[in-house]
């Protein structure tokens, strides 16, 4: 249910940066999700269909590059991704970690005409 | 028509922070230590906090937001206790965000408010993605929900400055290993600080209580 109001936010930011530039459609918008921020795409997709209409981002294109999680090892600083909910590192076994990506949620470009 | 690409490089939830933004610095100006109570349902926010009302509500004046996707049945029982409490009902939605916050801001009296407890909706997926203005994230995971949690939802528990392991009397009964999931947390959140406490039975409340008195004097003082 969140999507939603993702969706809500990333359509005005879009209709914000394409009125800026006094772009009359928005054909596509590209976006960076990572794994970890839980959104789904079919669903933005989804809300955005019906949020966009009567909008110059009707019938736009919602393109997600996904981001896998990648952590650091606060021991060895090797970084790697978690497999089968397995957060220890693979080379030193410690559990130590930080987040290095799979939290993005932003707009990397829109497309318009 | 020629195709033109506009670079944007924002956050989706920009809007969102830059009110969590505002939001803050209100209850920074009055001095509102703030605090957002997120977990799963049923894991024990409303008891946590009806505890803590009455815990230290002779030592600090406290507010209350309840988060609820419908029902005011907490804030009910909150305002029973005679403390400043307003509901918001997000009609199915799954989080609180800074908006809601702000309009349930207007309805409490700031001035005399030492300490803000906020009830976020019930759910491990998306509430920490939305900052609402608050001071310190509590996350409260219970034991019957399972020690592997934390690999289920790792950025929750990264988000958090206090995890309080509920319903911790229920150990015997359980096989939750606690030292495995400390160690787990930690290795997530080095900064993390982890209480094992009971609401029902008040084991290991009081450090809980200590912790957050402090964090309201330290806010005051500031």
């Amino acid at each position: 249910m969140h999507e939603y109001s993702i969706t809500e936010s990333l359509l005005a930011l879009a209709l914000e940066k394409a009125n800026e530039a006094k772009a009359g459609k928005i054909t596509r918008i590209n976006l960076v999700v990572g794994e970890l921020s839980g959104v789904v795409g079919e669903c933005v997709q989804f809300y955005f269909d019906f949020l966009a209409k009567d909008t110059i981002a009707s019938g736009a294109e919602l393109a997600f590059e996904t981001k896998p999680t990648t952590v650091r090892c606060h021991k060895c600083n090797n970084v790697f991704t978690p497999e089968n909910g397995n957060w220890a590192c693979p080379e030193c076994r410690e559990t130590g970690i930080e987040i290095v990506s799979g939290r993005e949620c932003y707009m990397e470009s829109i497309e318009v005409e | 028509m020629t195709v033109k690409v506009i670079k944007v490089g924002e956050d989706i939830l920009g809007a969102n922070e830059e009110k969590a933004r505002a939001n803050k610095s209100r209850l920074d100006s009055h001095g509102v230590l703030t605090v957002d109570v997120m977990s799963s349902p049923g894991a024990g926010k409303t008891s946590l906090i009806m505890s803590t009302i009455k815990h230290i509500k002779d030592k600090a004046r406290i507010s209350v937001i309840e988060g609820d996707v419908a029902s005011s049945v907490d804030a009910d029982k909150i305002n029973e206790m005679g403390i400043p409490v307003v509901q918001i009902n997000t009609a199915g939605g799954c989080h609180l965000d800074a908006n809601m916050v702000e309009n349930a801001l207007n309805g409490l009296p700031l001035e005399n408010t030492d300490l803000l407890l906020i009830e976020n909706v019930g759910n491990l997926i998306c509430p920490n993605a939305f900052i609402l203005g608050e001071d310190k994230r509590v996350m409260i995971s219970s034991l019957p929900e399972g020690d592997d949690k934390p690999y289920k939802y790792p950025a929750m528990f990264a988000d958090s400055d206090v995890v309080l392991l509920n319903k911790i009397d229920l150990q015997p009964h359980l096989d939750f290993n606690v030292e495995g999931f400390k160690k787990t947390v930690t290795g997530m959140n080095p900064d993390v600080i982890i209480f094992s406490v009971s609401c029902k039975t008040s084991e290991g409340m009081e450090a809980w209580f200590d912790w957050l008195e402090s964090a309201v004097k330290g806010k005051k003082n500031r």
